[in-house]
């Protein structure tokens, strides 16, 4: 019984921060099924408005290019950013070097560089090129990032030197090697990368806002802001917009949840 | 040349060991070239992204004008004189600084409590506790900025709570206070979980028996956690607080979507009023180039003290 007791304190400190944690989630949920002064008077069980405000939001806004727009975005960031960044890992590890160790050294310094430091000049160099108010542009400086490649990098270290030289003995080129051997054993490494890097792309809005300027080409998070900006607020359709731009990382995260975790802090390990 | 063109593979064919060793000295400089063309990709973009972005940044700030015509400014340092007498400057970079000075603190040692008590090998529903904590991170800042100001709305959720048990509703975003307020506690709402899977990777790593050994000698949880864990942690607590750190000088989208930087410029961050000097009104990209650079040496000079302070502890 004494023995009981002495985690009591412990059931609750984690029971309130899960509280805490929990509420502003299950109140967006709910917000969405209620009309704007149910929202406002608190209630806090599921309402009949949710078709309403459905309605709604997709007469106020252009939901599905929104929609549309994100998924792009964090698809082909995806896609680019694990090519790209698992081929530096590999790189930096299998071959490495004494020079590759200064250049990584000096990669990783990017990233202590705030993004407000490097904004303005990718804005200017994005309208020389003329793509402001592109997607290509919104993805191309999220593609390498050190964190990246400092994730494959280490966990490139477990990938078994003797397989390595066995498959050069089998005569395969470094190219097949990487691409046949080295994707299929790490596909943790790729998931936990991707869980990251799907989740930092939809969810990036300063870049996107200072890039993409034409109302019709907005991403999620620039919609839900867009959204709240009137000068009266519905906030009914508002929390259910909230919740349609966070259902694809909630879902991603609650199914992925260890590879997040691992993306994270894989680097350090 | 012809060195870069030899094939491996050859090894038990060759008889004349000169020959077999320049052709592994050929396989090893073809290697490490392969490896150069597998980081060139990468480290081009990060070069193009970061570094050349951030030279052209310096170049800007020591430039004046509107719009795209621009010219060197005279004195050359002109725009880093005029911050110095901007009180709207001072104010947000103030701001940030609490942000920073208040909520961090109180962020990392709650990140600690909580994955040292997930780790506890007794503990109940753990997955559940940990999803709990964890789930926030998976919420993008504006979203969570948006549902924060609608519970904190004068006549929202937390208002209505307030006066069902007897208080006075309080203007949480019209007042400087309040303001900042609740922003340190959305801070903490997004992020306190994001930290705590640090810490429990790193609790991974700590040798149990040394904890043992402490309860043995008759420490009780407290101590065991101050004197045995947290050193331990050390790494992990410099990593998080230069992360967080930051993370918080860059403070955008919640300055931006909870509080709209008001009432006024009360809680506005510095990166906040860097984009309204830079992309509103009467864009001017020279002013906001030297906001940056000063975000940019706070970065590095606080990451700096950090390293020296975690190491000098050790």
């Amino acid at each position: 019984m004494a023995k009981r007791l002495r985690g009591l304190p412990g059931y609750l400190v984690l029971g309130i921060w899960t509280v805490f944690s929990l509420f502003p989630l299950y109140f967006m949920a709910v917000s969405a099924t209620n009309s704007s002064q149910d929202v406002l008077a608190s209630r806090l069980i599921p309402g009949t408005e949710l078709f309403t405000n459905i309605a709604a939001l997709f007469a106020a806004q252009d939901v599905a290019r929104a929609m549309g727009s994100s998924f792009a975005i964090a698809a082909g960031t995806t896609v680019l950013a694990l090519l790209v960044c698992s081929v530096a890992g590999y790189g930096f590890e299998v071959y490495h070097s004494k020079g590759k160790d200064v250049l990584m050294g000096v990669l990783l310094l990017a990233m202590m560089i705030p993004f407000a430091a490097t904004m303005i000049p990718l804005f200017q160099v994005f309208a020389k090129l003329g793509l402001v108010n592109s997607l290509v542009a919104v993805i191309v400086p999220s593609v390498s990032t050190p964190l990246l490649i400092l994730l494959f990098r280490q966990s490139s270290r477990s990938f078994p030197s003797e397989i390595l030289e066995a498959a050069r003995m089998d005569g395969l080129n470094e190219l097949s090697i990487f691409a046949r051997i080295y994707v299929p054993t790490m596909r943790a490494t790729f998931a936990a990368a991707g869980v990251i890097t799907f989740m930092m792309a939809w969810n990036n809005y300063l870049w996107p806002r200072v890039i993409l300027i034409k109302n019709e080409v907005q991403t999620m998070p620039m919609l839900i802001v867009n959204l709240s900006a009137g000068y009266v607020t519905d906030y009914g359709v508002l929390m259910l917009a909230v919740l349609l731009a966070s259902l694809p990382t909630v879902v991603v995260f609650l199914v992925l949840q260890r590879s997040f975790a691992n993306g994270i802090t894989g680097a350090i390990k | 040349m012809s060195a870069l063109t030899t094939t491996p593979g050859g090894r038990g064919g060759s008889s004349d060991a000169r020959d077999l060793k320049r052709r592994w000295l050929g396989t090893d400089r073809r290697h490490n070239l392969t490896g150069w063309a597998f980081l060139l990709p990468a480290a081009l973009l990060i070069v193009l992204v970061s570094f050349v972005p951030m030279i052209q940044a310096f170049i800007l700030s020591l430039q004046t004008g509107r719009g795209t015509r621009l010219e060197f400014a005279d004195p050359l340092w002109y725009n880093y004189q005029r911050l110095l007498g901007d009180e709207i400057f001072k104010q947000t970079l103030g701001n940030t600084l609490i942000y920073l000075v208040i909520q961090v603190p109180i962020m990392l040692i709650l990140a600690m409590v909580l994955a040292n008590l997930l780790n506890n090998p007794n503990l109940r529903f753990k997955a559940f506790w940990r999803t709990a904590i964890f789930l926030p991170c998976a919420v993008s800042l504006v979203s969570y900025s948006l549902v924060f100001r609608t519970m904190f709305a004068n006549d929202g959720f937390v208002n209505d709570v307030l006066t069902t048990f007897g208080g006075q509703p309080v203007n949480w975003l019209g007042e400087a206070d309040t303001a900042r307020f609740v922003l340190i506690l959305g801070l903490l709402w997004r992020w306190t979980g994001y930290n705590m899977i640090f810490f429990l990777a790193g609790l991974q790593n700590i040798d149990r028996s040394t904890l043992e050994a402490a309860r043995v000698d008759g420490a009780n949880a407290l101590q065991v956690f101050w004197r045995v864990t947290v050193p331990q942690l050390r790494p992990i607590i410099l990593l998080t607080a230069i992360m967080s750190t930051n993370g918080t000088l860059q403070l955008f989208d919640e300055s931006w979507a909870l509080t709209r930087g008001g009432p006024a410029y009360a809680s506005m961050s510095v990166s906040h009023y860097l984009y309204e000097v830079s992309f509103q009104r009467n864009p001017n990209f020279g002013y906001g180039a030297a906001l940056a650079y000063v975000i940019l040496i706070l970065v590095a000079v606080l990451a700096f003290i950090q390293m020296k302070v975690g190491d000098k502890r050790g």
